[in-house]
């Protein structure tokens, strides 16, 4: 990991750390007063434990001008995507992808025309619906690596950082405790309940907690949709389309709905919010991947309207594209973001135990 | 330039906001000027930390109840006895009201924290310290329509007989007059001017440390006082604290404190100790240190710790010097270090029985035959690595200030200035005639912020 990153943050942490002003907004400051020295490690756990919910900086009587120059946020998100980075398996990926906007965009693109060159290559596919254009079979040899892959990468990912921060074997009590402050996304309350300081400098508005809650909850339903069709598929031999009236309908419209909505709403936030205030350097990055998102989400809807119609080979190949893309991106996007911070919750629960 | 403002407060720290909303509230059109850019306003405030507050059962974030007996005792005990009854008690009474408030205005207290217990009966913390409550309230203040004008240094207020007739400031290079109906002054004391500092104190003050705001440098008192406002306080009179030698000249804050001093001896620079670092925990007895470096030549001292104490205390913001020898440790403070060798030595050899060592009380682990004694936690210094500390004296605030009544009203000795009323630090000498009870600043600026806001609204409606 970037050292310059590391002893930037570490002079802040110290700093905080005879203060100790911000202690009740989130749980880095509880971690961060636990130590008396940081190493490393110590310093990589917190900057997971961090939502870059801006609070501790509109509170702080150090940031510039100040000679002190306190910046908690940004440091904290510098190193954070460093981690990333430097845990990412394979690690090429990780770097370009992290910070290139582009990257991700030519990536989607690939995807784009991986699944039209498989159309058109395999004709008609023979079967109805969806199917017709691309077969069941030809969809899950293309998906089923495509989703085992990120899988594995991750699984390499976290046990890396598991390593550096010192983690411990696993109790369930810790692991239900992270789950608990993720579905409430407590962090993103600030310690009084009143949501972050994301977009309008030191008003507090709970806009980002609820975008990021409809683009969670939206993201799982859509996967519970997926998921359940697969269920039906193999174990049913109910095959797409389904109806209105079916598992995969009831939890991947309001689902994709949800994540629609929220991406449009994350990114509309992330151009009102301070830039100073978080990693510069990812924010190509992290907005490439909302689009990505919010257009997997719009174009799945747009399938579900447009299925009967002769646009569904387009609709279809661009949807399931960007699915593509977006799962195979999952390791080195915003995306890994979900599996670092549940770790480091897990982490934190097991230094509160302790 | 005549004005549609009916209200001009000067400054823009917590007392000024107090006052401000609670105008507002009455209706009135109010102006805050304030010195400093956006980035820095709040003065002294956005530095605290907490609110001494008066509760005769739980209330809010404190536990049990806190009397206005206990309260006034508390201060009696700091102040030895220089205070202003009727307005210490006026201000101890009201506190209690103002916590509900405060957060009907948007501040927010820490729910009751881990290591501050002992304060947890007394004291109110704000969740994110004093600048966040500062920003809840110029939020608040500008929803009710209060204007805020920064970098806008107030330079003349004209007494007329008996009124304030107009106001000067300077704004974006260019000098302004306005006329508004009533002033309040809330523009703290003159620490941060070094040069009045060494008037009061003498060349000794030029060493000195200011804990707070660049800006308060008491140029509306010293016009008020020129021009025969009435005054309270003695100009040698501050809260000063002994802080880390290494802090910023101005504004280094709540992380230059160090609490160390009751596990260590401090010397001078001659390596001589001067005073018995044992005589109390430290945050009860961190103000009188303030004074007792200022005493010593050149204004510093050094706190001399070995490897046993070093996590005793509460983290410090610049890390301690570190060395294997004593000689090595006097070399990089730039001590004699034959004779620091002597006096850790002969402390060494005072120190007795230390098995009744207990870090967080008054444990009577004394020395004998010493002066100046050290009374508790005298353990040996032998551990190395050895550490270091510089101690400089650091300024809070001044208590020179102007003498205001029970309305917060000002006055010359012909009677009351008709228009013109203080809040805070400006006024707090009124009641704080020495000494200094943590979190009582806060409470005199939210009380008579509010005195003067209403007062002032009253008059000008
Ligand atoms: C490090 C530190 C920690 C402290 N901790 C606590 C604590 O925990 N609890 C507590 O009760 N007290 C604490 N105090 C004391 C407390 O800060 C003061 O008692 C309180 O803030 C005074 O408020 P005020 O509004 O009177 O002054 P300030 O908050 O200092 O406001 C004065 C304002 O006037 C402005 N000003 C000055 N001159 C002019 C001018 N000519 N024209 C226009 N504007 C001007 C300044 O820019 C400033 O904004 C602490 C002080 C320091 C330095
Ligand atoms: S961010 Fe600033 S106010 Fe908050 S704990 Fe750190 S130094 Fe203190
Ligand atoms: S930005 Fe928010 S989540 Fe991150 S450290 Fe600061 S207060 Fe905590």
């Amino acid at each position: 990991m970037q050292t310059d990153l590391i002893t930037e943050l570490r002079r802040q942490s110290e700093i905080c750390n005879a203060c100790r002003y911000c202690e009740g907004y989130c749980s880095v400051f509880p971690a961060l007063h636990r130590e008396r020295a940081f190493a490393e490690g110590d310093l990589t756990q917190l900057a997971n434990l961090c939502h870059n919910c801006r609070g501790c900086y509109y509170a702080c009587q150090y940031t510039a001008p100040h000679e002190f120059d306190l910046n908690l946020p940004k440091a904290l998100a510098e190193v954070r995507r460093d981690s990333w980075e430097s845990f990412a398996w394979p690690a090429p990926a990780a770097r370009a992808f992290q910070s290139h906007g582009l990257a991700i965009a030519a990536a989607t693109v690939l995807g784009f025309a991986l699944l039209f060159a498989a159309i058109k290559a395999l004709g008609n596919a023979g079967g109805e619906g969806f199917y017709a254009a691309l077969s069941h079979n030809a969809m899950v040899a293309i998906f089923a690596p495509a989703f085992l892959f990120p899988l594995a990468s991750i699984a390499f990912s976290l046990r890396a950082y598991w390593r550096h921060v010192g983690g411990k074997r696993l109790r369930l009590s810790h692991v239900t405790a992270a789950f608990g402050s993720v579905a409430r996304m407590r962090d993103l309350a600030a310690g009084h309940g009143e949501g972050c300081n994301f977009e309008e400098e030191d008003r507090f508005s709970h806009a980002r907690r609820y975008a990021h809650q409809a683009v969670m909850y939206g993201f799982l339903l859509c996967f519970a949709s997926t998921a359940s069709g697969t269920v039906l598929h193999y174990g049913f031999g109910l095959h797409a389309p389904y109806p209105f009236f079916s598992l995969p309908k009831l939890l991947g419209v309001p689902g994709g709905l949800m994540l629609t909505f929220g991406t449009i709403a994350m990114a509309w936030l992330k151009l009102k919010a301070d830039k100073n205030l978080a990693d510069a350097k990812a924010f190509g990055g992290e907005m490439g991947f909302i689009a990505l998102l919010g257009f997997v989400a719009a174009s799945g809807l747009a399938l579900y309207w447009l299925g009967g119609t002769a646009a569904m080979a387009t609709v279809l190949a661009l949807h399931l594209g960007a699915v593509l893309a977006f799962f195979l991106l999952t390791p080195f996007s915003k995306m890994a973001h979900g599996f670092y911070r549940l770790a480091a919750l897990i982490r934190e629960e097991q230094n509160k135990q302790a | 330039m005549s004005t549609p403002h009916d209200i001009a407060i000067i400054g823009g720290g917590n007392a000024a906001l107090c006052a401000a909303i609670t105008a507002a509230e009455a209706g009135a059109r109010v102006l805050i000027l304030e010195t400093a850019p956006k980035a820095y306003r709040g003065g002294n405030s956005r530095h605290t930390r907490n609110f001494r507050c008066m509760h005769s059962g739980p209330l809010g974030p404190l536990v049990e109840s806190y009397s206005e007996e206990e309260y006034f005792a508390d201060l009696m005990k700091v102040t030895a006895g220089k205070t202003d009854e009727a307005l210490a008690r006026l201000a101890i009474r009201s506190s209690e009201e103002c916590l509900p408030w405060m957060e009907a205005h948007g501040v927010r207290f820490q729910p009751s924290l881990s290591g501050t217990l002992s304060l947890a009966r007394t004291n109110a913390f704000f969740m994110g310290g004093g600048k966040s409550l500062v920003n809840a309230y110029f939020r608040t203040a500008q929803a009710l329509g209060v204007e805020v004008l920064y970098e806008a240094a107030v330079t003349h207020l004209e007494l007329a007989d008996d009124q304030i007739a107009w106001v000067d400031y300077t704004h974006e290079g260019e000098s302004h007059r306005i006329t508004p109906k009533a002033v309040i002054v809330a523009s703290g004391g003159f620490q941060a001017d070094t040069e009045w500092l060494t008037r009061a104190w003498g060349e000794p003050a030029k060493n000195f440390l200011i804990r707070g705001t660049p800006y308060n440098r008491g140029v509306v008192l010293a016009d008020l006082l020129d021009q025969g406002a009435l005054s309270v306080g003695d100009p040698t009179q501050c809260h000063a604290v002994a802080i880390d030698g290494r802090a910023p000249k101005f504004d280094g804050g709540i992380v230059t404190r160090l609490d160390c001093v009751p596990f260590s001896i401090v010397v001078n620079k001659n390596a001589e100790r001067f005073y018995d670092e044992g005589e109390d925990v430290w945050p009860k007895r961190y103000a009188i240190w303030g004074r007792l470096v200022a005493a010593q030549p050149d204004q510093v001292g050094y706190v001399i710790i070995d490897s046993r104490s070093l996590n005793l205390f509460m983290p410090s913001v610049f890390p301690p010097l570190k060395a294997d020898t004593l000689e090595d440790l006097a070399t990089q403070m730039g001590l004699p270090p034959a004779k620091l060798r002597e006096t850790v030595e002969g402390f060494n050899a005072a120190c007795g029985d230390t098995s009744g060592f207990h870090p967080t009380e008054l444990d009577g682990v004394a020395t004998q035959g010493l002066t100046p004694p050290k009374t508790n936690w005298a353990r040996p210094i032998t551990t190395p690595p050895f550490y270091g500390y510089s101690l400089r004296t650091g300024v809070t605030f001044t208590y020179l200030g102007l003498k205001v009544d029970e309305t917060a009203q000002c006055a010359t000795e012909n009677g009351p200035i008709r228009n013109l009323w203080a809040a805070g630090e400006t006024m707090a000498g009124s009641i704080l005639g020495q000494g200094y009870l943590a979190g009582y600043g806060m409470t005199i600026g939210t009380v008579f912020g509010r005195i003067a806001g209403r007062e002032a609204a009253a008059y000008a409606n």
